[in-house]
């Protein structure tokens, strides 16, 4: 019968999938987007009006007005029926309210960590730990250097054993992908447990400090 | 007033942040929550016999989903805001001139183990 319910087109549509590259202002999240995307990352932004939110670091920020939030993303075709969605996070604090929407659907997230300055990834650390979403650390080291091993920079964060803590150079494809690949692992390593425990009792989630 | 949308298409930057509402009639919300950014919209070929006529900015939205596209890359081609986007796509579903397919659902409940495995896979070969 002509006209009803149309057959989209011949392309049947892939499913989709997102991780986070999540950490401080400038820490090399879009950076990091921009050397395992397939296209040159993208911007897209949302207008929102900011009322004070009742942060204090609204430098030179009246009390009330419009502002706009970037997002910069990058994308990976996985097959015709799967493609990776790579988002970063705004980096500025007065922003967060947006990532619990970011962070619905995510699979996962990558926290970068500036060895010069961590505390600016503390946040994001807290946000992904709380709201038990996956997430693995990334530390970009400057000019590639690393001045502390991984182990001291665990430590210094107080991170969880089962948080993979890898030192890494945004600006490297290959660096990058064994970031991602160290997030994706994690799950794999997850599902795995869940499925073998069957009766979910909690099974000590995977993200999950004792409180 | 079709200047209106041309003034928004040609637009540098300034005053940005009010314009593009014009284009949604000056609707602010969605009246659906259907559209997250990485859903994947689809132009229905041929429309609707009965569809209405889009208009310039939606037929703008048309062409770019001959093919399947996700909201934010659309967004972000149309150098819109996403929320404005989302809005007109709202109008473009419900006058069934696209098809929106929502993202794989993640659960960390119940993960997908063949999902994880085909990334898994994938990020090995690039």
């Amino acid at each position: 019968m002509a006209g009803s319910e149309p057959a989209a087109t011949a392309v049947a549509p892939p499913d989709t999938v997102k991780i986070l590259i999540a950490g401080g202002f400038g820490v090399g999240k879009t950076t990091m987007v921009g050397s395992v995307s397939e296209i040159v990352p993208l911007r897209t932004e949302e207008s929102l009006t900011v009322a004070g939110l009742g942060i204090d670091d609204l430098d030179g920020i009246e009390k009330k007005r419009a502002t706009t939030v970037a997002l910069d993303f990058g994308r990976i075709t996985i097959s015709r029926e799967l493609v990776l969605y790579l988002f970063g996070t705004p980096g500025q604090q007065r922003f967060w309210f947006m990532w619990n929407d970011l962070a619905i659907g995510a699979l996962g997230a990558v926290v970068l960590i500036d060895v010069r300055r961590p505390e600016s990834s503390f946040g994001a650390i807290d946000f992904f730990e709380r709201r038990g979403i996956p997430f693995v650390v990334g530390v970009n080291g400057f000019h590639g250097e690393h001045p502390y091993p991984p182990e001291a920079i665990r430590d210094a964060l107080a991170l969880p054993e089962h948080v993979p803590v890898l030192l890494c150079d945004a600006r490297e494809r290959e660096s990058c992908r064994d970031v991602l690949i160290a997030l994706i692992d994690q799950l794999i390593a997850a599902a795995v447990e869940a499925d073998r425990g069957g009766g979910d009792d909690g099974g000590g989630g995977l993200t999950r400090r004792g409180r | 007033m079709p200047a209106l949308a041309r003034e928004v298409a040609a637009d540098n930057s300034t005053g940005r942040l009010v314009r593009p509402f014009t284009l949604t009639g000056g609707r602010t919300r969605p009246s659906r929550a259907d559209f997250t950014l990485i859903t994947t919209l689809t132009a229905v070929d041929p429309p609707p016999v009965r569809a209405p006529r889009p208009q310039p900015e939606q037929a703008r939205i048309l062409r770019r989903c001959a093919e399947p596209i996700a909201v934010a890359e659309l967004a972000a081609h149309l150098d819109l805001p996403v929320s404005v986007v989302v809005i007109m796509l709202c109008d473009l579903l419900e006058a069934g001139l696209i098809t929106a397919h929502p993202p794989h659902p993640v659960s960390p409940r119940s993960p997908d183990l063949d999902l994880l495995q085909k990334v898994r896979d994938s990020l090995g070969r690039l």
